[in-house]
């Protein structure tokens, strides 16, 4: 156990050092995830929908497009020069490749999320700071399986023709339940209602993570065993 | 005989059955009070939407066994599945709108079950995408397992959400706790549409499993 996580953590820190150096990928993802706020903000009638009722679609879809685009980059740095043998044939096991590649994603993917909160707190105008810590939960709940699925489903259509194209087409549907029970909650919140009106949701959420990690986890070998 | 021309047995029963099926839904069976004959359609809907989940769920039990076993011939069923799945899940999709627009008054709505049948589709659809930009057939075959397996799995998130999300879809009224509250002689017609569309869907994998073990001998 002690073993599996501190690979997990080497390979991790891989990511993000590779990830420190260039900022290439992070830079991009911060730029575009800017640009969706602005877009979605031009893309309304300001005197049709009142921004509050749109902030938490605004929000969740600008999450799910930068998080979708940032799972390419975990194993296409491993393409080059064949570094994805390399690390398998490391003496270190399946699982902790996989459990290190989704820290690095999560890590990078809450870089994202945090800047776009920000950033939409502030082109927007919606109360954040007074939800912050529920809204900050939420986010987390939503974006930890399906980011795992993500992981795994990346680390295939790397080597797939267009797989750009490919990987959303094969995720949007395991986006879809944590994207309505996070647009729910959110609008909950922002309307100022309490927690406790969505239990059914946040428990939706959570089985949602428990099933989708572990079975990414589990089901990861298959997609790099020779 | 060959396992093709069962196939082909199975499924002209099937469809003969399926013939059988409307004129007791047409003739035999009450029509629904406030729906008149548009209900009718809700024997072929209803099965359908079985009948594609049945094939999702053969999809994922096959992928499974596919990773333990590594026997390919796990993979191709689950491929064949998927085709026929697809299939059945076009006929919901189809179906369903021709009944909605006289009764909803609207051909669509993003009620949480049409929302997420359609994405039962987008999963067939992927599913096959994802085989044909894999040339490697071993690396075709494990990747499609992942992604069944995946796939069965968001099934149940698909049906919690159904009870969890403002719906505007009927609710069920044969799986429920409690008695099923169709009067006897629709529920009769029913279950046999269920037969029917269980019976055309193993027709219809038996054909293009059979039509995937020859080209794979081939």
């Amino acid at each position: 156990m002690g073993e599996l996580v501190r690979h997990a953590w080497l390979v991790a820190r891989k990511d993000l050092h590779l990830e420190f150096r260039s900022r290439t990928a992070i830079t991009s993802a911060l730029v575009f995830t800017a640009l969706v706020l602005v877009v979605f903000e031009h893309g309304r009638d300001p005197t049709a929908v009142a921004t509050i009722d749109l902030a938490p679609s605004i929000l969740w879809v600008t999450f799910s497009f930068a998080g979708m685009l940032t799972l390419n980059r975990a194993f296409n740095a491993e393409l080059e020069n064949q570094a994805l043998d390399g690390l398998l044939l490391a003496p270190i096991s399946r699982t902790s490749l996989f459990l290190g590649k989704l820290v690095a994603n999560l890590a990078f993917v809450a870089v994202v999320q945090v800047t776009g909160l920000l950033l939409f707190t502030l082109f927007f105008n919606v109360p954040v700071w007074k939800v912050w810590a529920p809204l900050v939960s939420v986010m987390i709940l939503a974006t930890v399986g399906f980011i795992a699925v993500g992981t795994l489903f990346s680390a295939m259509v790397v080597r797939t023709r267009f797989a750009e194209l490919m990987l959303p087409v094969l995720l949007l549907p395991f986006l879809l339940p944590p994207l309505i029970a996070a647009v729910e909650v959110t609008a909950k919140l922002f309307a100022g209602r309490p927690l406790s009106e969505v239990a059914g949701w946040l428990r939706l959420l959570a089985a949602y993570d428990v099933a989708f990690v572990s079975l990414a986890t589990l089901l990861f070998p298959a997609t790099v065993t020779e | 005989m060959t396992l093709l021309r069962r196939g082909r047995w199975i499924t002209g029963i099937a469809l003969l059955l399926l013939g059988g099926l409307y004129v007791r839904a047409l003739v035999f069976t009450p029509e629904e009070r406030l729906q008149g004959l548009a209900q009718k359609i809700y024997y072929v809907h209803v099965p359908s939407a079985w009948s594609a989940m049945l094939a999702m769920g053969m999809v994922g039990l096959a992928s499974i066994l596919f990773l333990l076993l590594k026997d390919a011939r796990y993979d191709r069923f689950a491929s064949a599945s998927a085709e026929v799945g697809t299939a059945f899940s076009l006929v919901m999709l189809t179906t369903g709108p021709l009944w909605a627009r006289p009764i909803w008054g609207t051909w669509w709505t993003w009620d949480a079950r049409l929302t997420l049948t359609l994405m039962l589709f987008f999963l067939f659809i992927g599913y096959q995408v994802l085989r044909g930009a894999v040339t490697d057939p071993g690396l075709r075959a494990r990747y499609a397992a992942v992604v069944g397996i995946c796939g069965l799995v968001l099934l149940p998130f698909i049906h919690l959400s159904v009870y969890l999300f403002r719906t505007l879809h009927p609710m069920p009224i044969v799986l429920k706790p409690g008695r099923p509250s169709l009067p006897g002689s629709m529920l009769e017609t029913l279950l046999l549409s269920f037969g029917v569309f269980t019976l055309l869907y193993v027709g219809f994998v038996m054909q293009r499993y059979a039509i995937g073990e020859r080209s794979h001998d081939a």
